[in-house]
């Protein structure tokens, strides 16, 4: 059972990062345009689309 | 008048500046010292238009960012330097083929991207709570304390509860200030004993971590919360939704005129026009403002505003209003207001004092929460002091009696009366091509004792449709010059005829006449009355157009709206039931009588403005009077957002669609009068259901206060009353 010290923070930490990741994206404005995203993944990459 | 005096060089040819300036006045400074300007795009369909758009300006040495917003059709353009640049970077989208218009963010969008915004970071934070105390959950209930071990059970409490707590704080938030809201007004709603779920629940599995209990439910408070906020968020997407659809009206209002000053033609934002000033407005262009017609004669699509489909000509001194589309030809009018105070500006202003309104409508689900809390949770605390200090049990045994009152009055067949028949209703109705789109719209359609309807669209079908029959050469001549037109009544022509067309030379359409052209040297005409048309025939009210051939009498078409098939009856069918109709129409006193005698409505009201239309209804309401509209323009859309209960033909603009509460599909009247069948049956079943959940608690409470009811058997009992309500739910199957 000991195993459970180190494996229930483990699973905690994993996570915490899914919600960092999570807020970070809400903040860095990307639910902000549900459908660009959805298109703009056919983009050339060799012409070089804007970065955000 | 010395201002309406134009310089005759200038007249109606007036010199049109470029298309593209006039944009540095929407820039705004950011504190970098860089510049940036948003502006809407139309014409955007897919990943090439954003990647179009983006790398044709990120190509100029100059621009810092430029990025297209897809879901809003927004595109923000950062640059260093010059402000007029910014209409050389809209002339590169306009070179491309897109359409571009200034937009001024507005503060209540604004308000609305915010709310979203922290809903969805409570979602977020609720539904990481929510795995991660599931995964935990999982251990604790399917083992008990004798194989884990007390002081690993504990453990395992102490970590949800660490996950818990925090998460009901930050995101029941929405919960606990509407709750708090709604208690200092001195009234409940559903969300006073939802955070009285959250908070007893969460209070309550915090004493058994302390005291080394056996069970927790933090797991089911923050799933309760999770899944409430989803749906809060999907209701917030939807209003916004609406919201859009108003803001994009506003846009109108929002691109430019051209104004004579000084004898030259400048483009300015129509939000700096002034009274007084001059402007030209070409045809196929919307009017910036309300005016008055100072040069020129043209036919003015004024649809948007009266809701009227049939062309009104101008001519020198007339009134036209903002939004309205000028048709045929270029005319010079005069601002009688500023864009604001414009009454297109006075219609969406309208809607939004209305809609907010319709908010302090109380839904039967809340009145019986208002009921519902308070007595429960002091009878449950009676019962805990009651046995305690009375009955002489300990804590813990007074706690568990109290606990069993809570359980067994759960609000869950309470919370089932009205969603289960709502939902059955609502199917049922959307197989017929009903759509409902606020969840207590049928409950206020029950209430209702007035209709107010709309004439052209609602009643009728909303286009001229040629009538009776005529002779066969010159339907062909009419509607081979018809066909070369886009005024309404030129198109009805040449969509009911079926044959070949011949072929007219010299075509020209006529501003606010109609159109001419030659056939084998003889002079052929299509226009109104006065034009070309017999003076001699007896006057008619009916819309009509003259066909005049060189050398013969001129002949006339006749155009009617008509009712729709099952108008007359459904009308019949509704005031059997006791609702007061009132016709409300935009059009002419004559044309509204006829349709209203034909239907049997007694009461109606002519020529009436959008507000005039809003008055009505707003008196009606203050007299106490329950309103249903029914309405499909842009005139309708305050009156549709004010009245208790709207309804829209699909046909109706995305505004009028927007702002009322039901949507019927088809050329037919009748869902109108099914609907209200419908709304009514539910509310039937609603109440017969309360009737249902409230003699469950009657028998169950006092046995639970008893002592006599252990938790377990609590829990069953409450599921047989949810699952009693569910089938008298089902009996609207059978009726319907």
């Amino acid at each position: 059972m000991s195993v459970l010290i180190y494996l229930i923070p483990l699973a905690l930490l994993l996570g915490f990062i899914g919600l960092a990741a999570f807020i970070w994206s809400l903040k860095s404005g990307q639910y902000d345009d549900l459908d660009g995203a959805a298109r703009r993944i056919l983009f050339d990459s060799d012409e070089n689309p804007p970065d955000t | 008048m010395e201002q309406h005096s134009i310089p005759n060089d200038r007249k109606l040819s007036g010199q049109v500046n470029s298309q593209n300036d006039g944009y540095e006045n929407f820039v705004d400074h950011m504190i970098d010292g860089e510049s940036q300007l948003s502006v809407l795009i139309s014409g955007v369909h897919c990943a090439g238009c954003i990647q179009k758009i983006e790398s044709t300006l990120t190509k100029e040495q100059d621009i810092k960012a430029a990025r297209l917003n897809f879901s809003t059709k927004r595109l923000s353009i950062s640059w260093t330097g010059n402000d007029s640049r910014a209409n050389d970077f809209v002339k590169k989208i306009e070179n491309l083929g897109y359409g571009v218009m200034p937009y001024s963010p507005d503060k209540e969008q604004e308000q609305t991207k915010e709310q979203s915004r922290f809903l969805l970071m409570c979602l977020g934070v609720s539904g990481f709570a929510m795995g991660n105390i599931m995964l935990l959950s999982i251990g604790l209930w399917t083992t008990s304390g004798d194989t884990m071990g007390v002081a690993t059970r504990d453990f395992m409490h102490w970590i949800s509860a660490t996950i818990a707590l925090p998460t009901i704080l930050f995101a029941g938030r929405p919960f606990f200030r509407s709750a708090l809201k709604a208690l200092k007004s001195g009234h409940t709603n559903m969300d006073v004993p939802i955070s009285l779920a959250l908070i007893l629940a969460s209070t309550m599995s915090l004493y058994e971590t302390i005291s080394h209990g056996e069970h927790i439910y933090f797991d089911s408070a923050v799933m309760l919360m999770f899944f409430l906020l989803i749906g809060r968020y999907l209701d917030l997407k939807a209003r916004g939704a609406a919201q859009a659809s108003a803001t994009d009206l506003l846009s109108t209002l929002v691109g430019f005129a051209q104004v004579l000053q000084e004898n030259k033609t400048v483009r300015i934002p129509i939000r700096d026009i002034r009274e007084g000033m001059i402007i030209r407005v070409a045809s196929g262009e919307k009017f910036p403002v309300d005016g008055v017609v100072l040069n020129g004669q043209s036919s003015v699509d004024t649809s948007l505003v009266t809701g009227e489909t049939v062309p009104r000509d101008i001519k020198d001194g007339d009134e036209i209003y903002a939004g309205t589309l000028n048709i045929s030809a270029p005319v010079m009018i005069e601002a009688a207001k500023a864009a604001e105070d414009s009454l297109l500006a006075d219609i969406v202003r309208l809607m939004e004092k209305a809609t907010q309104g319709q908010a302090q409508y109380v839904r039967l689900a809340d009145k019986a929460a208002g009921l519902y809390t308070p007595v429960v949770h002091s009878m449950a605390l009676l019962a805990f002091l009651g046995w305690w200090l009375v009955g002489g049990i300990a804590v813990p045994d007074a706690l568990m009696v109290s606990v069993t009152v809570l359980i067994i009055t759960c609000p869950c067949a309470l919370g089932l009366a009205v969603p289960v028949v709502q939902v059955l209703a609502t199917g049922t109705l959307m197989k017929n091509g009903v759509l409902v789109k606020s969840g207590d719209a049928l409950e206020r359609l029950a209430d209702i004792d007035t209709a107010l309807m709309d004439k052209t669209g609602t009643l009728t079908i909303g286009k001229p449709i040629l009538q009776e029959k005529y002779d066969a050469q010159n339907f062909q001549i009419a509607a081979s010059l018809a066909s070369q037109s886009l005024h309404p009544l030129s198109k009805a022509l040449a969509k009911e005829y079926k044959g070949d067309l011949i072929n007219i030379d010299h075509i020209q359409e006529i501003a606010g006449k109609g159109l001419k052209g030659s056939i084998n040297g003889k002079t052929v005409c299509l226009g109104s009355r006065s034009w070309c048309g017999n003076e001699n025939s007896p006057p008619s009210n009916e819309i009509e157009l003259w066909l005049s051939v060189e050398g013969q009498t001129p002949t006339s078409f006749v155009f009617k709206d008509q009712l729709r098939k099952d108008s007359i009856e459904t009308i019949k069918c509704m005031q059997n039931c006791g609702i007061n109709i009132i016709m409300l129409s935009g059009d002419r006193e004559t044309i509204v009588k006829t349709i209203a005698e034909e239907c049997g409505i007694v009461d109606y009201y002519a020529q009436v403005t959008p507000p005039e239309k809003f008055k009505i209804m707003e008196q009606l309401k203050s007299e106490g009077h329950k309103i249903l509209m029914i309405g499909d323009g842009l005139n309708d859309a305050p009156t549709l957002a004010g009245a208790n209960i709207s309804m829209a033909p699909g046909t109706a603009i995305d505004m009028a669609q927007n702002a009322a509460d039901i949507i019927f599909m088809g050329d037919k009247f009748a869902p109108v009068y099914n609907t209200y069948k419908t709304a009514k049956l539910t509310q039937t079943l609603v109440k017969q259901n309360f009737t249902l959940a409230i003699l469950y608690n009657i028998i169950a409470i006092p046995l639970a206060l008893a002592g006599m009811v252990t938790p377990l058997i609590a829990a069953i009992a409450m599921s047989g009353s949810s699952l009693l309500v569910i089938g008298n739910s089902f009996r609207l199957k059978l009726k319907t």
